[in-house]
């Protein structure tokens, strides 16, 4: 029998398609319309801390230099009040085996994927990710599909992506180049049912465990080096996978009451699904139109229940502009000899304003940088910028407009941080979590767990609650 | 470029993999507009064709595919770029700032 791959009838068999191809079903961890079980999700795959540690040891991840930045730390000190500026290390992650903290997530996922003994992987990404499963499924030997959303219907290529093109095929991978549009989850979920292969989603159980060990080594590293424990971790941050981890590994460490704050860049007003909107976005990484949409709906994923839940572990989030976090990357190179790709930047350029309000004897870790090279340097993404009409220039980073103008900034005291209103992103996650559940009334149990969800209290969510 | 191929070249297929009308409904109008569109490389398994004939293609996965033939070996063409002179004088006043050599 022919299935009916039409988009309406691939999607009306998603539940079915997902439960195969993540070998898991999400039925038995939920416990009301509102409530499930987060932590026996997480424990499903039954991986402990220490063998995740193993896993990742057997293919070369992990275990990446912890640097600290003193030329930018004095930099900050500059332009700081007296006794203010944090000193800032940078755990370089661009040693990982595909070049970013990915390879963290895709390892653990790709060896539960062999040992369940699929004999490939399916990948919906155009990011970092997609080259870490194509990498980690090379040293597994299973074959690996990628989806990724690389052109406008011009056919003109975001550079980053086009780069991630390259390096998931020279890992051998099939990629699959697409227009822009959400129906990517469509074409994965036709391949997935037509290859049987494991479908290796960043939301999945074991892309949060992966990252659990970026956290540990964190709390750890600078515990052996400096006596304590770091005050405060920034935290580059879309759909939330690389704050969950990094903070439970850091709670896992002992180091639970460092600051956890998440930081995305500032494209508001550009559209996720918009044709137009996306070649207007210099690079992809943080942006705030994953961040802040995940933060309030956690489980917008490609399956059922995210096992990525950033609000259950921020403590602060901020923005920047694209401006500072190119002006942050130049730096980088220039100040410390790092030439690394925009990823991490996102977190160094809050971690530039963010020192400031420190004092001078706290420690302040920025857990990642990336890989870089054609279509990932500030010089392929300004050159890319001007060319799809984006206006270039020095100024205050005030004046920056996604999709118009990238201002790069005149100096390190223009560097601000904008806030989030965690409060209100608390409220309306209560609010969409408790609107999705249509006609069930909250019980006790479910409202401790949206607080736990939200890392917020019983009396808040009560308060948030529909009256 | 060339615009034929043989047998075992490696090409990249062009799929119309939705038509403007078939898309999902919650998308922005100019997304919708446009079909949603798909290439991927693999190696040519029938003998010859030329840009445009419908294809069969053998993946880096093993997979075999079929769309219409969009290029012969289409290279990397994402570059470096140019030097962004703003950026670099920024980032140099910020270096100078630390003192050092003149």
């Amino acid at each position: 029998m022919t299935r009916d791959t039409s988009y309406a009838a691939v999607l009306a068999r998603k539940n079915e398609i997902l439960k195969t191809s993540v070998g898991l079903d999400y039925a038995r961890f939920e416990r009301s319309p509102i409530r499930f079980d987060y932590e026996g999700l997480l424990s499903a795959p039954g991986y402990s801390l220490a063998e995740v540690q193993r896993i990742q040891a057997e293919t070369g991840v992990g275990r990446t230099p912890l640097v600290e930045l003193r030329n930018v730390t004095d930099l900050v000190r500059s332009v700081s009040k007296a006794g203010k500026g944090a000193r800032i290390f940078l755990k370089d992650e661009r040693s990982n085996p595909s070049g970013s903290f990915k390879d963290r997530r895709a390892s653990v996922s790709v060896y539960h994927a062999a040992k369940l003994g699929y004999r490939g992987v399916v990948c919906a990404s155009s990011g970092n990710y997609a080259a870490a499963v194509a990498s980690q499924a090379a040293k597994r030997n299973l074959r690996a599909i990628i989806m990724q959303e690389v052109f406008d219907s011009r056919k003109v290529g975001q550079p980053e992506i086009l780069e991630k093109t390259r390096t998931c095929e020279a890992y051998g991978a099939e990629v699959w180049q697409l227009t822009v549009g959400p129906e990517l989850f469509y074409v994965m979920l036709r391949v997935v049912e037509e290859t049987g292969y494991f479908s290796a989603s960043l939301y999945i159980p074991t892309g949060v465990l992966g990252v659990e060990t970026l956290g540990y080594e964190v709390a750890t590293e600078v515990k052996a080096h400096e006596g304590r424990f770091p005050d405060a971790v920034v935290v580059t941050t879309a759909g939330g996978g690389n704050v969950s981890g990094t903070a439970r590994g850091l709670a896992k460490a002992g180091s639970g009451a460092t600051e956890v704050i998440g930081a995305s860049v500032d494209l508001r007003g550009l559209h996720m699904a918009s044709d137009l909107d996306f070649n207007r976005k210099s690079f992809t990484t943080g942006h705030s139109g994953f961040s802040v949409p995940f933060m309030t709906v956690p489980d917008r994923t490609d399956v059922p229940r995210n096992a990525a839940r950033q609000l259950r572990y921020l403590d602060r989030a901020v923005f920047v502009t694209q401006g500072e976090v190119f002006y942050a990357t130049d730096l980088l190179a220039k100040l410390e000899g790092l030439d690394r790709g925009p990823a991490g930047n996102t977190s160094l350029a809050a971690a530039l304003a963010i020192a400031k309000e420190m004092d001078r004897d706290e420690i302040l870790v920025v857990q990642e940088t990336e890989y870089t090279g054609a279509g990932k340097l500030p010089s392929s993404q300004l050159t890319f910028a001007r060319e799809n009409g984006i206006e270039v220039r020095r100024g205050d980073p005030r004046e920056n407009v996604p999709g118009k103008v990238i201002v790069i900034p005149e100096g390190p005291e223009q560097i601000r941080v904008e806030d989030l209103d965690l409060t209100k992103i608390r409220r309306s996650y209560v609010e969409k979590a408790v609107g999705a559940a249509a006609g069930y009334r909250p019980t006790e149990e479910d409202v401790r767990f949206l607080a736990e969800d939200s890392k917020s209290t019983v009396e808040f969510v009560r308060s948030a609650l529909p009256h | 470029m060339t615009d034929e191929a043989r047998r075992g070249d490696l090409v990249q297929i062009h799929v119309v993999v939705l038509r403007p009308e078939e898309r999902t409904a919650n998308i922005p109008d100019c997304t919708k507009a446009v079909p949603y569109e798909a290439w991927v490389k693999g190696f040519l398994l029938d003998e010859s064709a030329r840009i445009g004939d419908p294809v069969r293609i053998k993946t880096f996965a093993g997979r075999e595919l079929r769309g219409d033939l969009a290029a012969v070996n289409p290279a990397y063409d994402h570059s470096f770029g140019k030097p962004p002179v703003e950026l670099i004088r920024a980032s140099l006043e910020g270096r100078d700032r630390l003192g050092g050599a003149a």
